[in-house]
């Protein structure tokens, strides 16, 4: 088991380095001099050489890559353009907004799709199959930035019963939680951002556990005398590590791909943040977001990779 | 939205069974005897017992008996039709502006779906817009699963260091939410049209290579790719005749499933701004310039979203449909 951790472990560093190349190289894959941003129009030879020393831009690739990778490494991932705030505040003010936001939507699709699934492959080729099935296609198959809109047109423009946009109050400081003044404004976004997780749970669990269910064992336990509940209770268990899998790839969706939902509701998280990033071409900030995010990513899938080994021993002889 | 919508887990697609199909004799010409004992009653009972049906033969009777996956099948050919024939079904100029007549109600003046912030019809906007946004939803993935297979192929069959170093190498682009991707790279490159359809076919370049590889690397160590290199079959011919009639039903299954999340993620595009640029029309695009005008005529405001919708959960339902009828497990 240590070894396996160990390995896993060592695996996610070349991983990590190959994300931290592609975000450094995304400077450079922009048309243009990646300068232009910072420079005014008129600017002379002169001040674009100053100004190139200045950022580093004289230096071969490399050497400024291992400047860049240096810098990041203490949490220095510059100034943005646009605020002039140093980047790392910009993103982790975002990442705490955005977890807000993950802090509901997780548990809640989770909790949402799992069961669904599971009573879909429990219940295979009954009407509830056919019920759940159809729902987590709609799941997967909404723009969730259209539901979005028309969640907003539905509640908050035709009932007026919950806010569209934005996170508390104008001119509230905070965020309470515990104020439903504050807290409805949670409601739209995490309903949105929760339908395609419940969508992709629902079928993955069920595929999975329908899976199970035709495996030999389960006729087993049958013969053996086991009540249905307890067949199930070894079922569910032995789809989890498949259900897990997909679980970690759509709570790094929930945390680095809310980026139309929090565009949609103007949720000051992450999301929102890169596509301000986008539309101001501040680089300094698109980077150090997508940087961001993606390592929380590769973490979480570490994480889950170790849950998995550890309910299911099979995976770690691979 | 990928890992986003359905590009399958590491874990999802090697923990899965083998894509039956892939190593199903009748893949590889030999005949279906099983059918006539699993399904009776088709055609004629008189005929032998053991009467041969191909396997694309099989296909097609599953997919003529399977009445769901036909009807969905056929709303997508008339989205596609009507994209196609936008011209002559447009009852309007897309681009035709009007200053008395923005954002108006269904049936306003002969506009039977009303119009949009500039005053232009939204029925013509929205059957033009069918064709950028299927054009933006079909070409990644032609592209992608063209690229990504062969890489794929290449990883499985060589083996070894070059299959580490590219299924390595496609772990990296795993390593990004696919929406976060697909933004990044578009976002870096300025957006456009262009930029967007590359952005995608980058996004689903490593989740295509990833099929591919599974398949191949479970054909290479059968039993009569050894035959045929005994037999003195050089690797190009056994990649050609053995190797590729065995991946391309995974892969074709799996760009199926990708065509509606590349519609999705196009449209997602657009609406961030980072893909069609206005005024040409496209779904995504439309949805977030009318997105400010929600207080007005909310309906005429949700219609793209909707065409988006439809067209995304039809392009599933057909993929499903096709896994289900070419028997191969994702």
């Amino acid at each position: 088991m240590g070894r396996y951790v160990l390995r896993r472990i060592l695996y996610a560093i070349p991983i990590a380095f190959g994300v931290s190349v592609v975000c450094f190289a995304l400077v450079y894959i922009a048309p243009g001099d990646p300068l232009q941003t910072v420079l005014p129009p008129d600017a002379t030879a002169e001040t674009i050489a100053i100004v190139k020393h200045a950022y580093g831009f004289d230096k071969p690739l490399p050497m400024q890559f291992l400047i860049w990778l240096g810098r990041v490494l203490t949490g220095d991932f510059g100034v943005s353009i646009a605020t002039r705030r140093p980047v790392i505040l910009e993103v982790s003010d975002a990442l705490a907004n955005t977890a807000l936001l993950a802090m509901f939507a997780v548990p809640i699709s989770f909790f949402i799709g799992y069961v669904m699934g599971a009573v879909a492959g429990s219940c295979a080729g009954r009407w509830i199959d056919r019920v759940v099935t159809g729902a987590a296609v709609v799941g997967v198959s909404l723009p969730n930035y259209w539901l979005g809109i028309v969640l907003v047109i539905v509640f908050a423009v035709h009932y007026m019963l919950l806010p569209a946009t934005g996170m508390g109050p104008h001119g509230s400081a905070g965020f309470n939680l515990l104020q439903w003044s504050n807290s409805k404004f949670l409601v739209l976004p995490v309903v949105t951002l929760s339908m395609i997780p419940v969508g992709i749970l629902a079928r993955t669990t069920r595929a999975a556990v329908a899976e199970v269910r035709n495996q030999d064992f389960v006729q087993t336990l049958r013969a053996k005398g086991l009540s249905e509940w307890a067949v199930t209770r070894h079922v569910l268990k032995n789809a989890m590590p498949q259900v897990m899998a997909v679980m970690g790839l759509q709570f790094g969706y929930l945390i680095g791909g809310s980026i139309l939902v929090e565009t949609v509701f103007t949720w000051p998280g992450s999301g929102f943040l890169l596509s301000k990033a986008i539309i101001n071409r501040d680089v300094p900030v698109l980077q150090g977001t997508i940087l961001t995010l993606s390592l929380v990513f590769v973490a979480t899938n570490l994480l889950v990779d170790l849950l998995q080994s550890l309910i299911d021993p099979r995976i770690r002889r691979t | 939205m990928t890992d986003f919508f359905v590009i399958p887990a590491k874990a999802e697609i090697q923990s899965s069974k083998p894509p039956t199909a892939a190593l199903d004799p009748r893949f590889l010409g030999c005949g279906d005897v099983s059918e006539q004992q699993t399904e009776p009653g088709f055609e004629d009972q008189a005929l032998p017992a053991t009467r041969v049906r191909g396997y694309w033969q099989s296909v097609f009777y599953r997919l003529r008996h399977d009445p769901v996956t036909l009807v969905f099948a056929a709303i997508v050919l008339l989205i596609v039709l009507a994209a196609e024939f936008a011209p002559l079904l447009a009852p309007f100029d897309p681009y035709k502006e009007s200053i008395v007549g923005r954002l108006k109600p269904f049936g306003w003046r002969d506009h039977p779906l009303g119009t949009d912030e500039l005053g232009r019809d939204m029925l013509s906007r929205l059957l033009f817009g069918g064709r950028v946004s299927l054009l933006m939803g079909v070409v990644p993935v032609l592209i992608a699963s063209l690229i990504g297979g062969m890489l794929g192929v290449l990883a499985g069959f060589v083996g070894g260091r070059t299959n580490t170093a590219v299924m390595r190498a496609m772990d990296v682009f795993y390593a990004f939410p696919s929406v976060l991707l697909a933004v990044a790279i578009a976002g870096a490159m300025g957006g456009g049209m262009a930029n967007g359809m590359l952005a995608l076919t980058l996004v689903f370049i490593p989740p295509m290579c990833r099929v591919a590889e599974t398949a191949t690397t479970q054909v290479r160590a059968l039993d009569f790719i050894e035959a045929a290199r005994a037999s003195g079959a050089k690797t190009m011919t056994i990649i050609r005749y053995h190797v590729l009639g065995n991946v391309l039903g995974p892969v074709f299954i799996y760009a199926s499933s990708l065509v509606s999340v590349s519609i999705l993620l196009a449209s997602g595009l657009s609406f961030l701004g980072l893909g069609v640029r206005p005024p040409l029309p496209d779904w995504g695009l439309m949805l977030s310039t009318l997105r400010q005008s929600i207080y007005v005529v909310p309906l005429v405001c949700a219609l793209p979203g909707l065409a988006i919708f439809i067209t995304s959960i039809c392009c599933n339902l057909v993929s499903d449909g096709l896994r289900a009828a070419m028997d191969v497990r994702m």
